[in-house]
């Protein structure tokens, strides 16, 4: 029987990638699949408590996009948890790299994870990385 | 008594409309009733996906001048 394990590996830092990882988390997790997010390299400082720097675009899709009603990408990844008992994780090591603690982020993210941790969980089922 | 809830989603894109459906249908009883009204065609079908898998009942879809009406029946 397959895995109902899905791990999504977040490292970029644009909108459309960042748009789409939050569309696979929530969707994947309300739909019955035990979701792990890892938020690390340019991803993280947009999960920063209180930030509202919008991530760049990488291409046109993006640029448009913005001025559309799509969910915010910050509502898709705390929807995952709330309504699907996803858990978003950030990277320990990103975490020192950028000098945050646990409370310079959103509430509703789960405790810090190394790399290796998430990949023994994540490898038993599905991983996608954007 | 069964409720028939209107959740408004027009104007919303994917999966805005399928998040608000779930929304409100943690917060509804077994039984009721939740028409979702969305702009978004995507949506259309990927709400009935939904309830497919999940085990709701899907009660059907219409499509009346650019707005899809999906109607779902809480069932656990």
């Amino acid at each position: 029987m397959p895995s109902n394990r899905v791990g999504v590996l977040v490292v970029t830092g644009f909108h459309e990638r960042l748009q789409m990882a939050g569309m696979v988390a929530s969707v994947a997790a309300v739909s019955g699949s035990d979701v792990t997010v890892f938020l690390s390299m340019n991803a993280l400082q947009y999960f920063v408590r209180d930030g509202d720097r919008a991530p760049p675009a990488e291409g046109s899709f993006g640029a448009t996009m913005a001025s559309t009603n799509v969910p915010p990408f910050r509502q898709l990844f705390e929807q995952a948890v709330s309504l699907g008992g996803a858990k978003v994780h950030p990277c320990s090591m990103a975490m020192d790299v950028l000098r945050l603690e646990p409370g310079d982020l959103v509430d509703w993210l789960a405790e810090p994870l190394g790399l290796t941790r998430f990949l023994a969980d994540a490898l038993e089922g599905t991983l996608v990385t954007f | 008594m069964p409720e028939h809830k209107i959740i408004d989603a027009r104007g919303s894109f994917c999966p805005g409309p399928l998040m608000e459906l779930i929304g409100w249908i943690k917060l509804a009883n077994v039984g009721d009733e939740l028409e979702v009204l969305s702009t978004d065609k995507g949506s259309a079908s990927d709400i009935p996906e939904w309830v497919k898998k999940v085990g709701h009942e899907f009660l059907g879809s219409r499509e009346e001048a650019g707005v899809w009406h999906i109607a779902v029946r809480k069932t656990k």
